[in-house]
């Protein structure tokens, strides 16, 4: 079991997703960083999709009973095993009665913890990931709160060895982040000037950013036809309200909305979205799907590859 | 980016980043869009494609869901360079639908009764729209009830039906001041919009009632949400006795 001492800024259960219900009015969830996560559960002998835990700002500190293994990746939250600092990117042996301790993230805004097993929440729609608007998914449907426990699935045979994953895997953090955006479908309803305007300014990433949506501030952009009739949206479109400041979306947001979409940040560069951290400044790239698929499949390869690096020298 | 023609309505598709597809019927919405929506998810849902993962029905649009890199694997005897080869095997399969798209029966459209407890604490804003409309609280609750309703989709929350067919007499602007929470089940009007909250969320509809019917079941199995989008739907009239009796046995059998 894991003891939840102090739970943290918001943390939550989280996975690759809950696909399949977006007709329902259920927003997919699952982890904002797909790649960190990934690599969290590659790192620590799981299989694809096992159920993590995303720390947000501020990780909080967790003890677990009986011994283990585990990986932490993307934000770097100092985090101190058992009074031993552990390496972000990294996977480690984790002692019965041991102590893990995450300060305040010092590089990027979201770290995961894959524990080998996964950790063991009822599916609910075919996944563990936490939606907490409604109150579904994870432990209770709800961020951690102390006194909290939480059980690991079944794990077969011997985890990896541990490792420090060398830096061609680990993104480097900044303050300054460059996006790619494919336009459209509702490009047509900005005039060239506005598009212009979004693609060579900076926007900076407002106070209200979380697992809802994205606010942005900058120049605000003028829509030609504000009159949008709600369909579906999903994660990285970039919309335009009538007040002219864009905003991104995330995750748990509504399936369905009503505002004139210019673009979307390409899958490959939502791991960006997920460790900016309010303040940060976004500059936004015009790219084509063709190049933002091909952005893509490069990451999937980079993930292959962590995996094969994982198992080499196992047992 | 090509147009299909099927019976009634020209489709556009246009990619939708890079792993969905915007299918669009128009930009009102309407009956035949509505119909014509509808007989294309109907079949999406009877053929769908090797790497489509859903779709989302709208007012005047399907979005079709895809994982780029399954499709990417499907040969295509002409592809074009510029656009991205995954589309181009959505477009081709969404095409082939559109073509047949019509001739299939549309999916049967389900009637749903939904008993509301009008006014009093359970729909605080009751008084203020009847004296909007200068009409007794009877008279908005007859009005409401004795409406013809069609869900035209679901979104925004889950469970959440975009509802057609208020009467325009009914028609309220939202309140100036939004609430911070609008409990479960609450019945509301916002412009030309009526419908009911499924789970807790802020908001700044005019609340008229409440139903006791669960919207929203996350434990029931596939399907989710109590509505679908083509429901027809009417309200009816309950007591507060009523209300409280439904709530105490836990759950309402849908009539």
């Amino acid at each position: 079991m894991i003891h939840v001492i102090r739970p943290g800024d918001f943390t939550t259960i989280q996975d690759a997703g809950r696909w399949g219900y977006q007709a329902w009015g259920m927003p997919v969830s699952g982890a904002m960083d797909p790649y960190a996560y990934q690599a969290a559960n590659w790192l620590a002998g799981n299989a694809p999709g096992a159920a993590a835990l995303e720390f947000t700002d501020n990780g909080g500190m967790l003890h677990f009973d009986s011994g283990g293994f585990a990986a932490l990746t993307g934000a770097d939250m100092q985090a101190v095993l058992n009074g031993r600092p552990v390496k972000p990117w990294s996977s480690f042996v984790l002692p019965a009665e041991g102590t893990l301790t995450l300060g305040t993230a010092v590089s990027g805004r979201r770290a995961y913890l894959a524990v080998w097993g996964g950790l063991n929440v009822p599916l609910v729609m075919g996944s563990r990931s936490t939606y907490t608007p409604a109150g579904i998914g994870g432990l209770n449907g709800r961020a951690l709160r102390i006194g909290d426990m939480l059980s690991v699935g079944p794990a077969a045979g011997t985890p990896p060895l541990p490792r420090v994953l060398p830096p061609r895997w680990r993104p480097a953090y900044a303050h300054e982040w460059q996006l790619a955006v494919i336009p459209g479908p509702q490009d047509d309803w900005f005039r060239s000037a506005e598009k212009q305007k979004f693609f060579l300014s900076a926007y900076r990433l407002a106070a209200a950013t979380d697992r809802l949506h994205y606010e942005l501030s900058g120049p605000s952009l003028t829509v030609a036809a504000p009159d949008m009739v709600s369909a579906a949206s999903g994660w990285g479109a970039v919309e335009v309200p009538s007040g002219g400041q864009p905003l991104i979306v995330t995750p748990d947001h509504g399936t369905t909305r009503g505002f004139a979409k210019i673009g979307y940040v390409m899958q490959a560069d939502f791991s960006k979205l997920a460790q900016a951290v309010p303040g940060d400044c976004l500059h936004f790239v015009c790219t084509t799907a063709a190049a933002a698929t091909t952005a893509y499949r490069r990451q999937q390869e980079q993930l292959d590859k962590l995996r094969m690096y994982v198992s080499k020298g196992q047992s | 980016m090509a147009n299909h023609k099927n019976q009634a309505l020209a489709a556009r598709v246009l990619p939708l980043g890079e792993a969905a597809a915007l299918v669009s019927f128009g930009t009102k919405i309407s009956l035949d869009v509505h119909r014509a929506v509808r007989a294309f998810a109907a079949d999406l849902s009877r053929h769908p494609f090797r790497g489509m993962t859903e779709y989302v029905e709208a007012y005047t649009s399907v979005t079709v869901f895809y994982d780029p890199m399954m499709l990417c694997r499907e040969k295509l005897l002409n592809p074009a360079p510029d656009v991205p080869y995954s589309f181009q095997v959505a477009e081709l399969y969404i095409g082939e639908l559109l073509q047949g798209s019509g001739k299939a029966a549309a999916l049967t459209p389900r009637h749903v009764r939904i008993p509301v407890c009008y006014g009093g604490k359970y729909g605080p804003d009751l008084a203020a729209v009847a004296q909007y409309h200068k009409m007794s609280e009877e008279e908005v609750v007859a009005a409401h009830t004795g409406g013809d309703y069609l869900v035209y989709m679901i979104g925004f929350a889950p469970g959440f039906p975009y509802v057609g067919g208020l009467a325009p007499r009914l028609a309220t602007p939202r309140r100036k001041s939004p609430r911070l929470v609008i409990p479960k089940g609450s019945v509301g009007i916002a412009g030309m919009q009526t419908g009911v909250y499924p789970i807790e969320t802020p908001g700044g509809w005019q609340l008229i009632g409440r139903t006791p019917l669960e919207l929203f079941r996350p434990d029931n199995g596939e399907n989710p949400s109590l509505l679908q989008a083509g429901d027809s739907l009417e309200f009816y009239a309950i007591s507060e006795q009523e209300y409280m009796d439904y709530m105490a046995e836990g759950s309402v059998p849908v009539q």
